[in-house]
């Protein structure tokens, strides 16, 4: 019985019939990285004692006859922009190398009473910009389908760790695609929930309007399982919506007749990979297959979702780290003689080029006699683009396309063009700008490269979501493949 | 050269709401406190943290808003001001910039009889910043310089005055009303010396018949009225200066130097921060409905301006309404003694003089006074229906002051109690008048003025009980005879 390919719900019944203990499970989890993290390199802390000291009061609690929840004793890992206190959590930045919070974020909390142990922290696009998590200033997490292929990004550790088997599930953040573009490339699951679903408290923000926290699984019944554990209002997050958290798993349902599937043909546009393209067909014809009605439709703004985008998250972001400066934590460059040298040479030292590169093309948008032309019209195009997505959800159900426009691509090879790697979340963006949940699973595979199929629902209606995904996976085995790791 | 100018000014006023926690955190306000013990990681500003805005800022804003005659906005946002600061752990303050909580409004000031109407163009609301502590004088001259974000996150209101004062008179008036009533609705403190209260003023000069305004200055962070007084007649006779002699003043950013009397450059206008502003993403607009306004309307007290013109309608003077509507306690406790002793003219002299000379002699502020309402109005009717004379009076409320007794028990117990028995008082007159045979010679010659000499021998003897008017009308009837 090899522990670590489990899912979370098949690991909750080992542990409720006594087959395995948690410690057994959190040993065999840490034996697991220890053989293949050398090739995945998904983590950039590992939290050993603590897991393991988790994993023992979880037995206890067994032992004594009591009740588990659904994920506790379960081994997972965060991506490493959510504040676990006295854990070191970095951004995979040099500027937050030392940063050790005094305080827990609120979905580290919600994981932690549910009795979920943490196996560590996972490497990530610096500050969570990127599509290859290159841009980490540790590592270069590699994709397990593939090591000399990127796993994608931002969310990279996230979806490499589970891909691997290296965690049961972990929670990545998605501000353009970061979950789940790199869910796509490593075959796994990947949801981006509504703006406004999980609290961001303690969420290390990229751009705050657009970033959200969501969970990547191995099927659609764990993430309708961790939905339940971290979703719910925050009183701690303004911009948490005040409503009644929905029972997830109940949508956990085998059966699409009748459902609506829109196809918006611009995110079938130039830039598709031929070969993404006759996988996503396939799927499309396995939903109707399964009695979706399938019809194509149009999103007519999704054009302007790219640029729209890359004014508003470096716009947001400009102004959220700028906090980083050197004065009270993280970072600070040596021998300035004063303190705004102080500053400058703590963020030429501290950040990494790309993040350079948005703090400029945000702080040049906001800038005086530019607003106007750059964020204003951004916000608009926004609105625009959410009109669509209203439009279209009167007629469907949820919306289709491919997650990403190709499989993984090579290390190196987008990275000295921002532009093309910029092209990685095209179909992916639209779904943050208008705030809307995304969802990629697993159907099917490239030249072995898993490709991701992107659903896209109204907002709140996650439900929808994990109905669909949950069926078309009932239905295919896809999701059941894995990567030939660690059998050295 | 300065009757040439015309001066124009507008000010900013920053006031520190008085909330019992910040505006974005549940950290306490409390001024003081050892360095650095009232924050959180949200003041901080540390890695993943957001804003959550306390709801009794909002309230307060509205409050002032009323009081200034300005319209509550309906809806309302929040936005960030981006400049790099060691002092603003965020490097953003979370302020309001296009839609702020008030807009609009007015409030009226009387100099020397005069009324004017200075207008008011908004009112937003922000957090405060935290405080540099230097080794050396300033940030670029100091080996060392420490950070104390305890003020970090206090919710301030940032009131802007049109440019409609003309005279540093009209602004210190403008300044001093505002702090009213500020106080008098309870919204701030106003501890000027704890930097609650604090001052940008904006002074251009114009030629004098011109209706272009020229350029101006702002002077930051001053935060009392002295230093408002003294800076605004520097920069204005700077001002004059450069103009008169052909000059051009430059827009720019300067800063008091208190100890030298003078305004320094701190920033031009070509140095001068692009805010960036946008709208703070980690907080959602705020829609406020009439209904909590009006809830609102309802807990304002009555302001300075309405209480000074109730006072004047109950006959009292200008001078006398100004005075003891000057302060919302003061205002407070001349009402409630009102109440229960309703000689308004009597009521005033005595708060005005004695009361208000013993406070200040005692050093204490009006809520802290020995002497209460009720005391004094029970005092004043015990002059008023003759149980002891103002004379008397005087001692007894020194007494109030330093025992804390109250006026009737005073009296009893040192036998103050005036003398209004004619028979006993005919006696005391008797003897004196057989005591001083030189005295009644001299007011039988014409000399009338003696029996002043005679009342005072007689209310010696009488220790002062001897009710006055008793004593002059049987001194003369006795010398008459």
């Amino acid at each position: 019985m090899n522990l670590t390919e489990f899912t979370a719900h098949e690991l909750h019944d080992l542990l409720v019939k006594k087959e395995a203990s948690a410690l057994e499970l959190a040993k065999a989890f840490y034996a697991r990285i220890d053989r293949v993290e050398e090739d995945v390199k998904a983590f950039n802390v590992l939290t050993r004692e603590s897991a393991l000291e988790q994993a023992t009061r979880v037995d206890e609690r067994i032992a004594r006859g009591n009740s588990i929840g659904l994920l506790e004793g379960i081994p997972m890992a965060l991506k490493d922009n959510m504040c676990t206190k006295g854990v070191p959590t970095t951004c995979s930045s040099k500027i937050l190398k030392s940063f050790v919070p005094p305080y827990d974020g609120t979905v580290v909390e919600k994981l932690a009473q549910g009795g979920s142990i943490m196996l560590g922290k996972l490497n990530m696009d610096e500050f969570a910009m990127g599509s290859s998590t290159e841009n980490s200033a540790f590592a270069k997490t590699c994709n397990p389908w593939d090591l000399g292929r990127v796993p994608g990004g931002s969310s990279g550790g996230a979806v490499a760790a589970v891909a691997a088997d290296e965690a049961v599930y972990t929670l990545g953040s998605d501000t353009g695609g970061s979950i789940r573009q790199p869910a796509a490339f490593c075959g796994v699951v990947g949801l981006k929930p509504t703006y406004g679903t999980v609290s961001r408290f303690g969420l290390i923000a990229f751009a705050s309007s657009l970033d959200q926290i969501g969970p990547v699984t191995k099927d659609v019944t764990d993430c309708a399982l961790v939905m339940n554990a971290i979703a719910g209002h925050d009183p701690k997050d303004s911009t948490s919506a005040p409503l009644e958290k929905p029972d997830y798993s109940k949508f956990l349902l085998n059966d699409i007749k009748g459902m609506r599937i829109g196809i918006p043909k611009e995110y079938f546009g130039q830039g598709i990979d031929q070969a993404v393209d006759k996988v996503i067909r396939e799927a499309i014809s396995k939903l109707q297959e399964l009695g979706a009605v399938v019809e194509e439709c149009s999103l007519p703004h999704t054009e302007y979702a790219m640029p729209a985008y890359y004014l508003i998250a470096p716009a947001e972001c400009s102004s959220n780290l700028a906090r980083y400066d050197g004065v009270s934590y993280g970072y600070r460059a040596s021998e300035s003689s004063d303190v705004v040298t102080m500053a400058s040479k703590t963020r030429a030292e501290g950040f990494g080029p790309e993040v350079k590169r948005r703090i400029m093309l945000g702080t040049y948008a906001l800038s005086s006699g530019y607003y106007d032309a750059y964020y204003l019209k951004a916000l608009k195009v926004r609105t625009l683009i959410k009109q669509d997505f209203d439009l279209a959800f009167a007629k469907y159900d949820v919306l289709l396309s491919p997650t990403s426009p190709t499989p993984a691509f090579k290390f190196g090879e987008k990275a000295a063009n921002p532009l093309s790697m910029y092209l990685s979340d095209i179909c992916t963006v639209p779904v943050n700008l208008a705030g809307i949940p995304g969802i990629s699973l697993p159907c099917g595979f490239v030249d072995g490269l898993p490709v991701g199929l992107h659903l896209m629902g109204k907002a709140f209606d996650e439900g929808t979501l994990l109905r669909v995904a949950y069926t078309y996976e009932q239905n295919t085995e896809h999701h059941k493949q894995k990567p030939n790791l660690g059998v050295k | 050269m300065l009757e040439d100018f015309q001066v124009v000014v507008g000010v900013e006023t920053h006031t520190e709401l008085c909330t019992k926690t910040k505006i974005f955190c549940g950290c306490t306000t409390e001024f003081g406190g050892e360095q650095n013990t009232h924050v959180c990681p949200v003041c901080l500003g540390l890695p993943g943290v957001l804003p959550v805005l306390n709801r009794q800022v909002v309230e307060y804003a509205i409050k002032t808003g009323l009081a200034l005659n300005s319209e509550i906005a309906e809806f309302s946002k929040f936005d960030r001001k981006n400049y790099y600061y060691p002092d603003l752990p965020k490097n953003f303050q979370t302020s309001q910039y296009d839609l702020p909580i008030c807009k609009g409004g007015y409030l009226d000031i009387e100099l020397e009889g005069v009324k004017k109407r200075i207008g008011i163009t908004r009112a937003h609301m922000e957090e405060d910043a935290g405080k540099l502590v230097h080794s050396g004088a300033t940030i670029s001259t100091s080996e060392e310089s420490f950070v104390d974000y305890n003020r970090t996150g206090v919710p301030l209101l940032e009131i802007v005055s049109e440019p409609d004062m003309r005279s540093v008179d009209e602004t210190i008036a403008y300044l001093e009303k505002l702090v009213q009533i500020l106080e008098y609705i309870e919204v701030s403190d106003c501890r000027m010396e704890q930097g609650s209260v604090r001052f940008d003023i904006n002074v251009s000069l114009m030629p004098k018949g011109s209706s272009e305004f020229g350029t101006r200055t702002e002077t930051k962070n001053l935060n009392s009225f002295s230093s408002v007084r003294r800076c605004m007649e520097y920069e204005i006779e700077r001002q004059a200066e450069v103009l008169s002699e052909g000059g051009k003043v430059i827009q720019e950013t300067r800063t008091w130097d208190e100890g030298r009397g003078i305004t320094l450059s701190l920033r031009s206008k070509e140095e001068a921060h692009d805010y960036r502003y946008f709208p703070e993403p980690d907080l959602v607009p705020m829609i406020i409905d009439r209904e909590w306004v009006e809830r609102v309307r309802g807990t304002l007290p009555e302001l300075p301006d309405a209480r000074r013109e109730r006072l004047l309608e109950l006959g009292l003077s200008a001078y006398d309404a100004g005075v003891i509507t000057s302060s919302k306690a003061l205002a407070e406790f001349f009402d409630s003694a009102l109440a229960k002793f309703s000689d308004v003219k009597t009521l005033a002299n005595w708060v005005m003089g004695d009361f208000l000379g013993l406070l200040k002699a005692k050093g204490l502020p009006i809520e802290s006074s020995p002497v209460k309402p009720d005391g004094l109005s029970e005092l004043l009717t015990l002059v008023e229906n003759g149980t002891i004379s103002g004379k008397i009076a005087k001692t007894v409320i020194g007494e109030m002051f330093e025992t804390g007794q109250g006026a009737g028990e005073i009296v009893k117990a040192k036998g103050l109690v005036q003398i209004s028995d004619e028979g006993a008082i005919a006696g005391i007159v008797d003897r004196i008048v057989n005591a001083n045979p030189q005295s009644v010679a001299d007011f039988k010659a014409g000399k009338e003025r003696v029996i002043g000499f005679l009342v005072g021998q007689v209310m010696k003897e009488t220790k002062g009980k001897a009710n006055p008017g008793l004593v002059n009308k049987l001194l003369k009837e006795k010398l008459e005879a």
